[in-house]
């Protein structure tokens, strides 16, 4: 189990991206945090400029989500979904559209939640509808033995050999 | 969930960028470049398999963007276009912090739900 605030994000079998990230509160708090839009509106997706003026959750199996982002700059993002399965305060399974796709097909989101101690552990699993998805939105070198080389490229990317390079 | 101001030109060059270096050989080609610019038959040198073979590499990282060619017409030596592989570094970083960001946030949100569940309990 990873520590508290530690975020990690791995690529599962060819078309999943799981997220892990221990929070420090009981789960029934992390499971309204999720789920209301008081509250939701307080952190996803609400930086630079950025604010959530639409936040709809009809929270039952089958009920509807809608999301709209508006930037500083007035362009609006929305995203929309379904919710599949229901299970206060330990899973919830969603689907994700948005309006203007940047990745293909819909994504089916499983959100599960697992208390130990007074600290809740948060899997998100994201399962996109092909590898194409997947990977236009987290890049192969995000699975481990590519991202170790690449770590190494982005080192010399910082080292100055690179600019030495070009000369 | 979108990082914002993520464009899609910028995306379909970044899926070349990464198919690019999916590739042990050409991972290990980038890194010969970083120390200098160097002719196909010199980067062909510590690699066990053919001159043709790692010309196929090359056309795949030239397409990329990853590399050009110099200007010396004998040689023809490859070096390295730092570029794209700084905007994938960023592309990667941009995500990460995207949810970094975001439970950062919700952290906060929970510090005050926890001190409000707190104080509930102590006025009963």
């Amino acid at each position: 189990m990873n520590s508290s605030g530690a975020l990690k994000v791995t690529a599962q079998s060819d078309r999943e991206i799981v997220m892990t990230r221990v929070f420090d509160a009981p789960r029934n708090l992390v499971f309204d945090a999720y789920t209301k839009p008081d509250l939701l509106k307080r952190w996803l997706g609400v930086f630079g400029g950025y604010s959530m003026p639409v936040c709809e959750v009809d929270l039952r199996v089958g009920g509807t989500y809608r999301f709209v982002w508006r930037g500083p700059d007035g362009a609006e993002m929305g995203v929309r979904g379904v919710y599949r399965e229901v299970v206060r305060p330990e899973r919830l399974m969603h689907t994700e559209k948005f309006d203007e796709a940047w990745y293909p097909g819909e994504a089916l989101i499983t959100t599960v939640l697992v208390e130990q101690g007074a600290k809740t552990t948060l899997t998100v699993t994201m399962r996109y509808e092909s590898r194409e998805a997947r990977d236009a939105v987290l890049k192969s070198p995000m699975e481990s033995g590519v991202a170790q080389s690449y770590d190494k490229l982005a080192e010399l990317l910082q080292s100055g050999a690179l600019e030495k390079a070009r000369r | 969930m979108q990082p914002s101001g993520y464009a899609r030109s910028n995306r379909d060059r970044l899926d070349a960028t990464f198919a690019a270096l999916a590739d042990p050989t050409r991972r290990a080609i980038l890194a010969r470049l970083a120390a200098g610019e160097a002719s196909v038959t010199e980067l062909a040198a510590p690699f066990d398999i053919s001159q043709p073979a790692i010309s196929k590499h090359l056309k795949v990282l030239e397409r990329a963007g990853l590399i050009s060619r110099g200007r010396d017409a004998q040689r023809r030596p490859r070096r390295l276009e730092p570029r794209p592989l700084a905007e994938a570094t960023g592309w990667l970083e941009t995500y990460r912090r995207y949810w970094e960001g975001n439970f950062g946030r919700l952290d906060a949100v929970l510090e005050e739900l926890k001190a409000q569940k707190r104080h509930g309990r102590s006025r009963r």
